[in-house]
């Protein structure tokens, strides 16, 4: 334990989102929506298929991975069967549901609203040839991770 | 409801506000319900730096009273958004580093529980 000493407590938190599964991006949404609750600066950082989490088309639409997923708990063949992954996004989404959280694009809202700030990764979006007007109106910017890191002064950078 | 148990277990410390010695939880939120009245929430805002309350601050505190009477617990930030008619950019305007924990700070109801 850090007994004597004076703990600094955390002002800032940059996230970096960098899957497109529902499981992949909850995580993120979750502490940085967390953190605007605790008067904590929030953005977050959304790069390869964590672009997927907003754009437009398919913010919708993410499923839960039961392929390659140990935390599924069913035999990989099993959850490579049809239907599988969207049974399984069914049944997460009805959980959150009970827990009061949002679907992805209420989520986003709630965060922007809050005052946190979402980035799209230039990298990613180049490499997925994505442009701005595919993205969901509160994205603030799409930006090179040299700007991520300057904005993230004096921030925990958390990656998910 | 026989909560005077709990209630001694819940108990860290005590506040002084306008004359009153209140009982406080570790939040240093009011721990008993039945001691918060108008007078004293205008008071623990201005303590807390919210300043004048306005008729949307009453709004959230009164809603986060009314649902923690009803179900022994405050209502999230979202459920607070979306049944008080105050939306989540007016909540972070009107009680700033933190609207649950503030409203319900001001409302003398516990920080409300949920990640949401």
């Amino acid at each position: 334990m850090a007994e004597g000493k004076i703990l600094q407590p955390v002002e800032r938190v940059s996230i970096i989102v960098s899957r497109g599964s529902l499981e992949g991006v909850y995580p993120g949404l979750i502490m940085a929506n967390g953190a605007r609750m605790e008067g904590i600066e929030a953005s977050l950082f959304f790069t390869f298929f964590g672009l997927d989490a907003l754009t437009d088309k398919r913010l919708d639409h993410l499923k839960v991975a039961t392929v390659g997923n140990p935390g599924m708990h069913i035999p990989t063949l099993l959850g490579a069967l049809p239907g599988m992954s969207a049974f399984a996004t069914f049944m997460m989404k009805k959980e959150m549901q009970k827990l009061d959280i949002p679907p992805v694009r209420e989520f986003l809202q709630m965060i922007h609203d809050a005052g946190g700030e979402i980035y799209a990764c230039k990298a990613s979006v180049d490499m997925f040839h994505l442009k701005k007007q595919d993205f969901t109106p509160v994205v603030d910017d799409i930006i090179t991770v040299g700007e991520f890191y300057a904005k993230s002064a004096g921030a925990q950078i958390i990656f998910t | 409801m026989n909560r005077g148990h709990e209630i001694l277990e819940d108990i860290v410390g005590t506040v002084e506000i306008l004359g009153k010695t209140l009982a406080i939880d570790k939040d240093g939120h009011l721990l008993i319900f039945g001691d918060w009245n108008e007078e004293l929430a205008r008071e623990i805002a201005l303590r807390e730096g919210i300043g004048e309350l306005t008729d949307d601050h009453w709004t959230a505190i009164r809603y986060m009273r009314k649902v923690h009477e009803r179900e022994g617990a405050p209502p999230s930030l979202r459920r607070l958004t979306k049944e008080s008619g105050i939306d989540t950019k007016a909540l972070y305007r009107l009680f700033p580093n933190g609207p649950a924990k503030k409203a319900a700070k001001i409302a003398g109801v516990p920080k409300p529980k949920s990640c949401v």
